[in-house]
Formats: C-alpha cells, structure tokens, sequence
C-alpha cells in the first residue's frame, strides 16, 4: 500500500518520444497527453491546450520505476536521508513509488510510528512511498509486531530487513498470520554464525586481502530453509537482494514447484563482483556482498528468465564521516536511487546482455506485483507514473550531483550512458532535468 | 580540505597501481623494484658494521611513527632507521593519542599532515589504513602492519635475509606453517616469495588456511610432514586470542601443538627455520629449534633495520626518477 502525498495533479503533454510499455505491448512514436494527473490520449498530434509541453523527441517514455527496497532513513538519522532527500533522489532515478524499509530509529514496528510517517509521508514527499513494518518488535527476532494493527494502519508489508528471522519457528508463525495481515513476507536471509566477521566475499579475493569472509552459503542456506518454511505453510515470500548463485537456483526450484516465492536483485549485485573489492573502497562494502563473476552471471540469468521479478536498489544512505574510515569500521551499505537505471542501461542493457524491455519490466511491473501494487502503465485511463529517458546521454557520477542527503555511491567517478530526464509520478511531474 | 578526496581517491582506484610513492602491499611491487630495495639494503647494511653509523641522506626530512596496535621490532627498528638516515623522527602510539579522545584516522592523518611530514609510517588493525593515510596527506605511506592485510617490510626483510643466508631466493621452497587466515605477514611473503620465483606450501589446520589462497600462487598442505621437504620453515605466530574456548579454530593451543608445532623432530637438521616475532616457545615453536644455529630468527631481526633504512632512502630519493646502482651508493 503506498502513501501518495497531497499535492495538486498536472496537466501534460509530452510529444514525439518512443512509448515502450513492455507489458502493454506498445512501442511507438507517440504523443501522451495527461489530463489532471490522468493519461487521457495516447496517439499522434495531441492538442498541448495549454498543457506543460514536454518535448520527447529522441527518447524513450515508459512506465515510470518502482524501487521496492529503500533506507530513507526516518525517523532517526534524517542527517543521512529524509523523507524530502529520499523521494527526490528516487524521482531523480525515475522512480514513481519506493518502498522503505523498517530499520529505522525507531524501528517501525508499530502503528503509531507508522502512523507518524504516513502523516509526514502525505505532506513531505515528493512521490508515493510503501513503509514496510518489521516483522518482530525492535526488530529482535523475538516476538512478532501486531501485524494486523499494521496492515490496517497501511504497512506495505513486512521485514527485519538488516536482518534475518533467525528462529524458523517464529519465522513460521509470520508466515502463518501474514495471512490476516498483508503479505508478502519479506526475508534477508544470512546465516548469522557463518556471516560472522565477514566483511566481504568469501573466496580469492577475501583469502588475498585478508578480510574475514562472508561466504555465500551463509544467504544460500537461510533461503533454502525460508523457502521450505513457505512451500509447507503455503504462503507467499519474498527473498530481499539475492546474492549468490545458490539461492537463485533455490528460488527458481521452489517456483517450478508452485511455492508463491518472489525475489530481488540489485544493480551492484548485476554489475560488479568481489575483484572491485580490491580497491578496499568502504563504497563497495554492502549487505550481502559483491559476489564471484558465476554468481553475477547467475543472477543476470534469473533477471532475464523471470526467476527474479524485480531490480532493487537497497538505497542505504550513510554519513560521510561513517563511510570515511578504513573499510573494517565502514557501516554496510551504498546508494542507488539515482544511478541503478543508468549503470544497468550502460553495463547491461548496451552491451546486449540484457534486452531494455526486460529491464524496464523488472524495475517497473516486476517490483510493483511482487507487493500487490498498481503496475505503472502506459494507457488511456492510466494514473501517469511515466519517466522519460535519455538513452545516449552520458554523464559522469559526481558527488555534487546527487538529490540524496548522502554520497556513498559505488558509482563515484564513473561514465555512464543514459539517464532519465523527466518522471511523472502519481500524476504529478515531480523531475525534469 | 573535503574536495581532496575525490581528487585522489582516483589515484588508488584498480586497475591503476597505487603511487610509487607509497609502500602499502607487496603486490604493488615488481622484481626488479624488490631487487633494487634489497641492493639498497645490502649497501646499508655495510655501512651498520661502520664505528660511526649514522648516514646524513635524509638529514632535513621528516619521518612520523604512527602505532595504533602495539609492536617493539617493527616501531623500533623504523624509528632507528630513521635515525640512523638522520631524519627527524616522531613516533606516536595510540595510547596516550587524541586517537584516546575518539579522534577518527582521517582527523589524526589531517593533523599529522599540518607538518608536512615527508613520510608517515603506519601500523593499524584495520585493512586499508594506510590506503586513508595516503588519500588525506601529502606523505609518502609505509605500511607497517594493517589488520590481516600486508605487512610489506616484513616480507622485505624476510626475502633479504633468506636472499643472504641461502644465496638467493629463485627455485626455493619455502613452507609457511600455521595461522595463515589471521596472518598478514603470511600474505606479503607469499607475494614477495612468488615474485622472486620461490615455491610456496602453507601448513596448518584447515580452518586457518584461507578458503582461495591458492589462488596467490601456493599449495596446501594439513599435514606437518610436509615442512620436511622445504628449503626454510617459516613458523607463524600463533595468536593465543584466537584459540580461546569458543572460538574454535582449533579444538585447543594442545591439540595446535601436538599436531603443528614445529619440533627438532619435524625438521630436516640443517633446515633453516624463520620466525617474524614475537614467538611464543612451546606453542608454533620449540625452544630448541628456536634457538639452533640454523635458525635465522635473529637475523631476520638484524635484516630489518637495514631493509626499513633501505625503503626509507627508495621512498625519499628513488620517486620516479632512476638512482645510480646499489652497490655504487654513496654513503659516507
């Protein structure tokens, strides 16, 4: 369920860009006409009227991005992220919706604090955000949150993201009562006594470097026991920021076989491995990690095949100064919202290993289904969640340039190839470059 | 000072080698640059059997000791080398620091930095410190030590003295027995031993034998046999915090010595045996094989100052530009 916040609906017209709406199964030069906030033409020749005239002439419109998987941070270290700085960030990225994760301070695991940022959510952001609840109080592992009081309150789901549910037990007992509560239920899964001190990969690099490894089989095993505790209950889940090339083949098993289980990827995870490590830039230093070159294959393979249904950005803003420390003391985690469509256009998408209408799909009406939300869609009678996109635009990652209350991008001084230059988000332009 | 970061980071980013003005990782180096570093030593290293010792290259220089864990050979001896370059040396330990106050490394590095020192030489538990240090002073970086990472001067004193002592370093076969997961000194001499065209075997219970180091170029072995075949022993510290209850590594420091200690019976007589210090007798080592004639531990020691002087002078004078030969070098 997502937050949409109060602000008065545009009127537009944006004229001669190549509509791409995979899932519509449209690909033409068309102009779109949005009326009140609404796509009310799709066609030649759209009377402006008026209407903010967006000129579309060598790009490409589509159904704007859905990032199921942000830190914004709020309530508790708004110096990294706020509601303001994240949605703006996200809009910047060519994101119409974003969903925030629970691990705040407080956690969010109850319907007052839910509550306090729904209220902010409405007046604050700048485009529709879902706040997932956690799972368990304080996000403890211990005793499950009201769940329902949640749900009814506008929880878009549930996690300890940042964390596993340890006890297969209690996770068990989630799974049951996500049932009266809103599914689905969604899992970091990393085996605490083998992730233990691990502050990369476990593998060559880690063995050369000397960093205390965090091997694969500490998220393949987690994943293999979450999927067996879905399949018995019979109910749906979702596996957060996939990894290694055991779990995707899990989570492909488990769908052949019926289970209703999702999963998520993210653009670091896509384009980089362990070897970037080297460079011991505390910038390359997430939860899980950047895995082996077979398991960034694998992953790209079950992006393509459908195995994994959505692109995520795990957005985790940090403070300079906490990211400014040698790579050990570094807190986990890099930013995203503003680079992941243009490093997967430049690194996948351009050197065709990817075909765009898959990546538009999986970052777009993949995350969206994965939570029961509205898919984004080009067509008449349509809400307007539409970004446009400059494919040939190249342009170099710099600091300054980010909307997001943080810098710790794994894409810092990097060239990439395409960006989005305008998005639409609820019926509102909320990004033109 | 915040607009430097980005400016110089790119300096340290792969797959370009990091400066040459630094001596962070082994791997950084090339044969020939190990080559002119133990030529530079063997030349200080005569002028250490002088009366007078003190040389006057780096008189007007200055060296900043920087310590965040604790060490007596290796702060000792970099700080004598300074001395005996006639730099000026300040060294400054952790305890007792603004590092005490909760002073970030970048804060301590920038302080440092006010100085202009031309050389900060710096040992911290955390890999990449030395990287931070270099990215926030104008200073040449000598890494002394970070976390299980490298631990550059140690591998260069290692290959002097076995360059020395067995007339070379090409076709040996070295074997490295123990801790090698939580080793950093471990890491370099594979590298420096693999550069110079030597054979690797580590040895050790599996659980502290990285999962991938093979892939630095070495074999492995589990069994403490396999020392027998090699031309040196290299015996690694066994760190006691790790073989407390619970951590389980090995089962216990008894069981580690029982099957890993190396014993007068597990050597060939004659085989040379190295340690990096401090030892602990009767844990990864027996007393009586520490203190045999053919054991090369207070050697290694000796090697270190002369190496530490050497890498001094290459940081300060060498730079990009070449020096006349080693064994040519003035150094009256």
């Amino acid at each position: 369920m997502l937050v949409a916040p109060n602000r008065p609906l545009d009127d537009l017209v944006i004229r001669g860009a190549r509509v791409l709406d995979p899932v519509e199964g449209v690909d033409e030069r068309l102009d779109v006409r949005v009326d009140g906030g609404v796509i009310t033409q799709l066609g030649a020749a759209a009377d402006a009227n008026g209407h903010r005239v967006l000129d579309g002439d060598g790009l490409v419109l589509a159904p704007a991005f859905v990032d199921p998987h942000v830190h914004l941070r709020t309530p508790g270290r708004e110096d990294e992220e706020d509601l303001v700085s994240g949605t703006r960030a996200a809009a910047a990225g060519g994101y119409c919706a974003i969903l925030a994760m629970p691990n705040t301070d407080p956690v969010v695991d109850s319907a007052a604090v839910l509550g306090s940022l729904v209220e902010r959510a409405r007046r604050e952001a700048e485009i529709p955000v879902g706040f997932l609840a956690a799972i368990t109080k304080g996000q403890s592992g211990e005793e499950l949150t009201e769940m329902g009081e949640l749900a009814e309150a506008g929880a878009a789901g549930f996690t300890d993201d940042g964390k596993p549910v340890r006890e297969p037990g209690l996770l068990r007992r989630a799974l049951q009562y996500s049932a009266v509560a809103r599914p689905p239920v969604a899992l970091h899964c990393e085996e605490p006594t083998l992730s233990r001190g691990g502050q990369m990969h476990e593998g060559v690099t880690s063995a050369e470097l000397g960093f205390g490894g965090y091997p694969s089989v500490a998220e393949s095993l987690m994943v293999v026991r979450d999927l067996a505790l879905a399949e018995y209950e019979g109910r749906p889940l979702h596996l957060l920021h996939l990894s290694a090339r055991e779990s995707v083949e899990a989570l492909r098993q488990a769908r052949t076989a019926g289970v209703a289980a999702t999963g998520e990827v993210t653009p670091h995870h896509l384009t980089e491995t362990d070897e970037a490590v080297r460079s011991l830039d505390p910038n390359l230093k997430m939860n899980p990690p950047l895995r082996a070159e077979g398991d960034r294959l694998a992953l790209i393979e079950a992006l393509r095949d459908g195995t994994i249904a959505a692109v995520a950005t795990d957005h985790a803003p940090h403070a300079r100064h906490e990211k400014e420390v040698p790579f050990e003391s570094a807190p986990f985690g890099v930013t995203g919202l503003e680079t992941a469509f243009s490093v997967l256009h430049t690194r996948l998408v351009e050197p065709g290993v990817l075909p765009l209408e898959t990546l538009l799909e999986r970052m777009s009406a993949g995350p969206a289904g994965v939570y029961g939300l509205e898919r984004p869609r080009v067509a008449v009678g349509a809400e307007a969640n539409l970004v446009l996109l400059d494919l040939s635009a190249t342009w170099r990652v710099e600091e300054t340039g980010f909307r997001s209350r943080s810098v710790n991008s794994w894409l810092l001084g990097a060239t990439l190839r395409g960006r989005p230059v305008a998005t639409v988000a609820a019926g509102r332009l909320v990004f033109a470059a | 000072m915040a607009d430097v970061h980005p400016l110089i980071r790119d300096e340290l980013l792969p797959p370009e080698r990091p400066s040459r003005r630094h001596l962070i990782s082994i791997a950084d180096l090339s044969r020939e640059e190990v080559e002119r570093l133990l030529g530079l030593a063997r030349a200080f290293a005569r002028s250490l059997d002088r009366d007078v010792k003190k040389l006057p290259t780096l008189r007007g220089r200055t060296v900043v000791n920087l310590f965040y864990e604790s060490s007596t050979r290796t702060s000792s001896s970099f700080e004598l080398a300074a001395k005996r370059l006639s730099a000026d040396v300040m060294s400054i330990k952790a305890a007792g620091s603004a590092v005490d106050k909760g002073e970030s490394l970048k804060d301590t590095a920038l302080t440092i930095g006010c100085y202009d020192p031309d050389v900060v030489v710096i040992r911290h538990p955390e890999i990449g410190a030395p990287h931070l240090v270099a990215r926030h002073t104008g200073a040449h970086v000598v890494n002394a030590g970070d976390g299980k990472h490298q631990h550059p001067t140690q591998a260069l004193l290692d290959l002097y003295t076995i360059d020395e002592e067995l007339g070379g370093v090409e076709n040996l076969h070295v074997a490295i027995v123990g801790d090698v997961l939580h080793s950093r000194v471990a890491r370099s001499l594979i590298q420096g031993l693999r550069l110079m065209g030597a054979s690797v075997t580590l040895v050790g219970p599996p659980p502290l034998i990285p999962r991938g180091i093979e892939a630095m170029g070495c074999e492995v072995s589990h069994e403490i046999d396999a020392v027998r075949e090699a031309d040196v022993v290299y015996v690694l510290r066994m760190q006691k915090e790790r073989m407390q209850a619970g951590a389980n590594y090995v089962p216990s420091l008894r069981e580690y010595t029982a099957r890993w200690g190396v014993t007068p019976e597990r050597i060939r007589p004659g085989q040379r045996v190295m340690h990096p210090g401090p030892m602990n007798r009767g844990v990864e080592i027996d007393g009586e094989v520490a203190d045999a004639a053919n054991a090369l531990i207070e050697r290694q020691v000796r090697s270190g100052l002369a190496v530490r002087m050497a890498v001094l002078y290459d940081l300060l004078t060498h730079g990009p530009v070449a020096v006349a030969a080693p064994e040519t070098l003035e150094v009256a």
